[in-house]
């Protein structure tokens, strides 16, 4: 089934519709990962974008239960070059074209990813159009330019969980104050803000109980529980947007030991009286190099981001950079001199993506004594 | 951390000669290295045997030894020039052995040199079986249950415990040699034999057999800062059991989702710091359970490796250039990335195609070796190939292994269409070098993938890949020519399907293709290879074709001219037309030439990125080269310098009107066509051996018959000697007629008068049209009848009278002006009885090029390319041909360990794989230096097994006379002993195998044979002679099989008698 994909730009792609028909909108952006494509479809943090991933076969090892990182699939639609339908791999539990229709996702073959991926990093992340149903490229055109795009909108509300849940060996389990939680040594507050759940299971494994919070839990509510240690999440769009939260998090500072992933250490930063921008194009991908400037070693990191803590603006004396960016000297880590709050823009959680990063769930555990 | 300044001095170890499994991507990786370690201001010291690498060119390091990588010349090196390290990481197996022996002789200590990027314990960890196991275990990851074994008995009753089939290898050896598979005790004892004898330290494991598991490959790097990054990952497509050098292997990994990569990703980083290796590259290989994915480590190479290089060409990542700058101390994060410039080393690749590599086998050499593939791996070359999916890889590398054949189907060649189902299953079952031919067959007889699976144990994702390519075929077919349009078209070359293909599928004629696309504008786009998916700008043109929107290539403006490669290697076509290729390349860089080479091989220097100022890493045949011409237009393209690939497009080029530089495409088929060559000798007054042509059977009778026994048959369609034979009489010419080939009208027999006992001439010429210089006259050792690329050969030539060294120049001048050449010109001459021979003009770069250049200090491919550009001989200075005072002794090296069963008798049909040079102011010591560089040792003392048909007695009288004086005793086989000893040489008469025992071959097993005199009629005659040279093969003797060279050997050992051998750089001989 024939496709089409129009930018607010004007640029159009052909491609083909391996998911049936469909129409959907979203910011186009590229991760450059080459497995993992599961795990992407999952992760909160795209809600509101139509991603391309830069390897060109997708659908090789079909998808399985084991690697959903949220309940469902977030991205608005999926572009790729050559969807390969019949899947080989023993955990395999289904084909990712069904995964996709299951929910409703657009997904589309047969186009030149590399031209998409090198006209955005050019003329930087776009509104985009993808559908089966209007191939006419001046409406579709259009239709780009009115669709909503990311800045200043508040994404995490959408994707943020209604009710607080714990975290269990068989998953989410509905329940407040580490009432569903195994007991465990440690006791640490979530904010989902569009988390990962091997976030979760990275703390789980390291003898937390982890209790999850709508990103609208106030601080009173969070030193209710009496937490050992504060978590706050990744999660989708610009953290400028954010409602309520940055305060939330300034008056929790110093409170507990912190730590922040992606939108997380955005907030956290916001919370410092830092300021934030969009980049270019956005770090998405699994081989971006950090240095690590306490121990000058370089991980390979999982990324996810298009919008970044500005260095210059961090509170002279009060926060310090921990970690930057090999690529293009963007901050990476930050933590706070005289509170126990530390941040890190990458993924240490992975899924998908190297582990390099995982002993910061390990600093985290260690702040919390 | 910045570079170390406390060392200046650096010791590099090639690899050596070419052998199965150490090709030229050792001269690639060593290359990059000694260039980048000069351009950070060390002082670069080289040993490399192997006078066909770019590596041991004068201007690459500052003092370059073409000797034997031994310990002892490596030692009398250190000695010499006291360098402060020594870099072991870059010359394979070889140079990690070479490396540990000097180590272990005290030699580093003494002159304390350091060791670089592993030391000996590293090494030793990560290669010895045993320690390797241990480490693993430490660091908790699992490898396949073993027992090291140290003899037969040991091995039986390990066997036992682990149960058939076993998988058995011996540590310390090169691509598995000694190693397979032993499916019962008979057979794990004959392995054991060999592998007991092959290991460096007599130790062979005994392994738990993974048979079908899917096998991973995984390029680590890791810097003095505890840094590590994957660059690249490896699949194979043969299951476990077929060596990785034998696999078709495709990057990245293609079925493992994120969890099991990053699995596969932690165990190599914990590997390479548990082993310790502390700085470079190494290389992981995995075995998975393709069941539940359990992981198993089968080993690790603590060194830059053949898929080290793969890795670097499939990704961009130059890993031997980076492995140096981190041997001297740099760290990831401080080097940059060349290719996008604003980016540092410190990361992983990631790629947006599919790379597939295809090996390249040469069984059709070795009839007697029966054709399949295990652990230990047997092919001589392989190529790679580029395509943004694997189904357009696959199509692009099975064009590109230059065997007849045009993509996966869809040719004549190979046709199992008559294969009886049984055999058919057996071809898929047992892994064999035709295998993929199999794949498609089962595939046209409906099979079934599942089927397919169950067979080869090929993980069913290429399968159903392939069964895509399949079943486009068949609507190829059905829809006809009619059907090749729009969006179809498109799709069928999406799937990679070439112009041939789809004309043999359409019964229409390539042409008919190649209209179509251009009325229906169906044209490839160029895509860059950029170590990054488009994240960032690339800057250095590295392109492969696929069938996209976007074209990124840029046709610049200027001069500019293509140079196309050489395709695979192969026994008869390998690196030293690389190295041409790679001169004509520099040449033009230093003429202000733009210079864009096209090559399918990722083992080269060609195809390293910043050779050429453009590369495109493309299939040769006819239609993707026009492509590029297409797109480049370049101003001329050279086609002399890659072998016969590129010359076979000349003609099919030039009349497309492209501009072919130099020699013109007829002087080609001038040299080539026999009759048109026979007028050409007439013309001059040059003799030919007498010949004819025959057509058929009767025919080939009379014409022997006519010109009289001994005679050279060869078919006329087959070219580097195949197929072609020495016959000594009647019956041998109705088998010949019988067995080797089916004669036909347009397939005639060539029947040449056999010259016997005649000296071969090589020469190597150079013309711009109107002058001509010699580069190199070369006498062979070895008569005429032995392939003048496995005889040894001398520079200067010494046996010659000066009459006929003149005659052999205006033979040459001649021909070359007549022809009209312009560049390089090679003669092949026969000598017999002071009369002249022409045996073939090859108005073409050839194999002695590098030899010959590097015995002379004459960059001949150079100035052949000057001259191509327009420049004249006398413009550039080279009007004479160079005298030398010293002598160049060129010797061949076989794989013929390789294949069981294969006789290492020489003849008419080339059968090795490389070659080394011996460089020495005395002719005996050079042979010597020759000797030893090719891995074969020389007497001093003991007995020789001389036995020798009864043409050879008179001449081999004198041989052993001079041997006896050294000390020498003589043993010999029955008639050869009775004529010695009637000849008063004292000669003790051993047992033929078939004369009972105790027979000769008791002897050897008993060390009482230090050197083997052995010659033989033609091909294999009597079983017992092959038995001899079997078994010098089998204990590592020294043999000889022609009298000639019986007698440089005899030289050899007169030389070393009272003075040892002394090293010297090829700069100081210049
Ligand atoms: N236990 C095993 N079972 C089956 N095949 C094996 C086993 N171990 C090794 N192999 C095969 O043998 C090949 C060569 O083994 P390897 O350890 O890589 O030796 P080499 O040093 O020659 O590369 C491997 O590529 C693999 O395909
Ligand atoms: N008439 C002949 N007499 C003796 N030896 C010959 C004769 N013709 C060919 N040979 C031997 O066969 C070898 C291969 O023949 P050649 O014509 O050079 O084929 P190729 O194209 O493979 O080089 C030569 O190097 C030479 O040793
Ligand atoms: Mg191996
Ligand atoms: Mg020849």
């Amino acid at each position: 089934m024939k496709a089409l994909i129009a930018l607010e730009d004007g640029t159009t792609f052909t491609g083909t519709s391996f998911t049936g028909p469909g129409e959907t909108s979203g910011e186009i952006v590229f991760n450059t990962g080459m497995s993992g494509y599961q795990e992407v479809l999952t992760d909160p943090s795209y809600t509101g974008q139509i991603v391309t991933m830069t390897y060109p076969l997708i659908g090789n090892y079909g998808v399985n239960d084991e690697d959903n990182e949220s309940a469902a699939i977030q991205v608005e639609g999926f572009i790729v070059k050559e969807y390969n339908e019949i899947p080989s791999n023993f955990r395999a539990t289904g084909s990712l074209a069904e995964f996709l229709q299951a929910q409703k996702i657009l997904g589309i073959e047969n186009v030149d990813t590399r031209a998409l991926t090198r006209h955005i990093r050019l003329a930087g992340a776009l509104r985009g159009v993808i559908s089966t149903e209007d191939l006419d490229p001046d409406s579709l055109v259009a239709k780009a330019k009115g669709s909503p795009g990311l800045v200043g909108r508040d994404l995490v509300k959408e994707v943020t969980c209604q009710e607080p849940y714990g975290w269990s060996a068989d998953g989410p389990k509905p329940g407040s104050n580490f009432s569903s939680c195994p007991a465990a040594r440690y006791k640490v507050v979530c904010y989902d803000f569009g988390l990962k759940y091997n976030q979760l299971r990275l703390l789980a494994e390291r003898d937390c109980a982890v209790q999850v919070v709508p990103a609208t839990t106030s601080a009173a509510e969070v030193l209710a529980m009496n937490p050992d240690g504060i978590f706050l999440s990744n999660g989708p769009g610009d953290p400028a947007g954010v409602e309520g939260v940055i305060e939330t998090v300034r008056e929790l500072l110093g409170q507990k030991p912190m730590f922040g992933i992606c939108l997380g250490h955005q907030i956290m930063g916001l919370a410092y009286g830092a300021t934030t921008y969009k980049l270019k194009f956005g770090h998405r991908g699994a081989n971006q190099p950090v240095k690590d400037l306490a121990t000058g070693k370089v991980e390979v990191t999982s990324q996810n981001h298009g919008f970044c803590v500005d260095l210059s603006s961090l509170p002279e004396g009060e926060v310090e950079m921990t970690h930057v960016n090999l690529n293009d000297d963007s901050l990476e880590g930050m933590a706070h001199k005289k509170y126990q709050a530390f941040s890190v823009q990458h993924h240490p959680e992975n899924a998908p993506g190297p582990h390099d990063s995982i002993y910061l769930f390990d600093r985290f555990i260690e702040a919390m004594g | 951390m910045p570079k170390r300044t406390d060392i200046k001095k650096i010791l590099i170890i090639g690899s050596g000669p070419i052998i199965i499994s150490q090709a030229c991507e050792f001269d690639y990786s060593g290359t990059q290295a000694v260039k980048a370690l000069k351009e950070e201001g060390y002082e670069v010291i080289l040993i490399n045997s192997n006078p066909a690498t770019i590596m041991t060119d004068p201007e690459i390091a500052d003092r370059t030894y073409i000797e034997p990588i031994t310990p002892a010349m490596v030692a009398k090196i250190i000695e010499k020039e006291r360098p402060d390290a020594l870099l072991p990481t870059l010359g394979g197996q070889t140079g990690l052995n070479t490396a540990i022996k000097v180590a272990e002789m005290g030699v580093l200590d003494k002159y304390k040199v350091e060791l670089l990027a592993a030391d000996i314990d590293v090494i030793k960890k990560a290669e010895g079986r045993d320690s390797f196991r241990e480490a693993m275990y430490k660091i908790g990851l699992k490898v396949p249950e073993s027992a090291i074994v140290h003899t037969i008995d040991e091995a039986m009753a390990a066997a036992d415990k682990i149960g058939f089939p076993v998988i058995v290898r011996p540590s310390f050896t090169l691509g598995g040699t000694g190693g397979g598979v032993a499916y019962n005790s008979q057979e794990l004892e004959e392995m054991c034999t060999a592998g007991l004898d092959l290991s460096l330290n007599t130790e062979v494991m005994l392994e738990r057999s993974l048979l079908g598991w899917k096998e991973y490959e995984l390029e680590v790097m890791r810097d003095r800062n505890d840094n590590v990054v994957i660059i690249c990952s490896i699949e194979n497509m043969d299951a476990m059991g077929v060596h990785t050098g034998d696999s078709i292997t495709v990057a990245p990994a293609q079925t493992l989702s994120d969890r099991e990569y990053q699995e596969m990703r932690n165990a190599s980083i914990a590997i390479i710091r548990e082993i310790g290796v502390e700085t470079g590259g190494s290389n992981v290989q995995f075995a998975v359970n393709p069941e539940d994915g359990e992981l198993m480590i089968i080993e690790m190479n603590p060194r830059v490796s053949r898929s080290s290089a793969l890795a670097s060409k499939a990704t961009g990542f130059p890993i031997a250039k980076i492995a140096a700058k981190l041997a001297v101390g740099y760290t990831l994060d401080e080097i940059q990335n060349d290719i996008t410039r604003e980016t540092y080393a410190a990361f992983e690749p990631t790629i947006d195609y599919t790379v597939i590599k295809i090996p390249r086998w040469t069984f059709e050499k070795f009839p007697e070796a029966e054709d399949i593939l295990t652990t230990a791996m047997k092919s001589v070359g392989e190529t790679m190939a580029i395509g943004r999916t694997f189904k357009e890889a696959m199509q692009k590398g099975l064009r590109s292994l230059e065997i007849g054949i045009s993509g996966f189907g869809g040719h004549a060649k190979f046709d199992l269409a008559g294969m009886d189902q049984r055999d058919l299953e057996m071809q898929l079952k047992k892994p064999n070098s035709q295998r993929i031919f199999a794949l498609h067959e089962a595939l046209v007889r409906d099979m079934g993938v599942e089927r397919i699976f169950e067979l080869t144990a090929m993980d069913p994702w290429f399968l159903h890949n392939l069964a895509q390519i399949y079943g486009l075929e068949k609507e190829i077919k059905e829809g006809g020519f009619q059907g090749l349009k729009g969006d179809f078209l498109r799709r069928c070359k999406q799937y990679g399907f070439s112009d041939s293909q789809l004309a043999f599928l359409t019964g229409t004629s390539e042409s008919d293709i190649w209209q179509l696309r251009e009325q229906e504008n169906e044209q490839p786009v160029y895509k860059l290879v950029d170590t990054c998916a488009a994240e960032f700008e690339a800057h250095t043109p590295y392109y492969y074709s696929t069938y996209e929107e976007e074209n990124e290539a840029r046709a610049s403006e200027g001069r500019k001219v293509m140079i196309l490669g050489g395709g695979p290697n192969r026994i008869g076509q390998g690196i030293e037309f690389d190295y041409c290729c790679v001169h004509a390349s520099f040449a033009l860089r230093e003429m202000g030439i733009e210079s864009i080479m096209v090559n399918s091989n990722p083992e080269t220097v060609s195809t390293d990125y910043d050779t050429s100022d453009k590369l495109y890493f493309e299939p040769l045949t006819k239609e993707d080269v026009m492509h590029i011409i297409n797109s480049e237009k370049p101003d001329g393209v050279i086609v002399q310098f890659g072998g016969q690939t590129p010359l076979n497009l000349a003609v099919a080029l030039d009349a497309m009107d492209v501009p072919i530089m130099g020699t013109p495409p007829d002087a080609i088929d001038r040299a080539e066509d026999r009759e048109r060559f026979q007028k050409f000798l007439q013309k001059l007054g040059l003799k030919q051996p007498a010949n004819d042509t025959a057509r058929n059977a009767e025919q080939a009778h009379e014409i022997a018959a006519e010109i009289g026994y001994p005679v050279v048959v060869r078919p006329s369609y087959v070219l580097g000697g195949r197929a072609m034979r020495i016959v000594y009489n009647e019956e041998d010419l109705t088998r010949y007629m019988f067995e080797a080939v089916q004669a036909s009208a347009d397939h005639p027999i060539l029947i040449d008068k056999f010259l016997k006992d005649a000296i071969e001439i090589d020469v190597d010429a150079i013309c711009d049209g109107k002058t001509v210089v010699i580069g190199g006259i070369m006498q062979h050792i070895e008569e005429a009848g032995i392939h003048s690329g496995d005889s040894a050969c001398v520079l200067p030539a010494h046996g010659l009278s000066d009459k006929m060294l003149a005659e052999i120049k205006e033979a040459t001048r001649a021909m070359a002006l007549e022809l009209g050449v312009i560049g390089l010109m090679n003669v092949q001459y026969a000598v017999k009885e002071e009369t002249l021979y022409i045996i073939e003009v090859n108005p073409r770069a050839s194999r002695t090029v590098p030899f010959v250049s590097k015995a002379t200090g004459v960059p001949l491919a150079k100035l052949a390319t000057k001259v191509m550009a327009g420049k004249t001989l006398n413009e550039l200075g080279f009007t004479s041909e160079v005298a030398i005072d010293h002598y160049a002794v060129k010797e061949a090296v076989f794989p013929f360990d390789r294949f069981d069963n294969v006789d290492t008798l020489l003849g008419p049909e080339m059968k090795s794989t490389g070659e080394v040079m011996g460089m020495d102011h005395d002719l005996g010591l050079a042979f010597a230096k020759s000797q030893f560089g090719a891995g074969q040792s020389i007497p001093s003392e003991g007995a020789v097994l001389i036995s020798v048909r009864d043409s050879d007695k008179e001449t081999i009288v004198a041989v052993a006379h001079e041997l006896a004086s050294f000390g020498f005793s003589i043993v010999g086989t029955k008639g050869t002993a009775s004529f010695l000893n009637d000849n008063g040489v004292e000669c003790t008469r051993v047992n033929k195998v078939s004369e009972g025992r105790p027979h000769l071959l008791d002897k050897i097993h008993d060390h009482g044979i230090q050197w083997i005199i052995n010659t033989s009629m033609g091909t294999r005659t009597t079983e017992d002679s092959f038995t001899i040279r079997r078994a010098a093969l089998d204990y590592h003797l020294p043999y000889t099989t022609t009298i000639a060279g019986a007698q440089a050997m005899t030289r050899a050992i007169a030389s070393l008698r009272g003075q040892d051998l002394q090293v010297k750089s090829v700069q100081e001989y210049f």
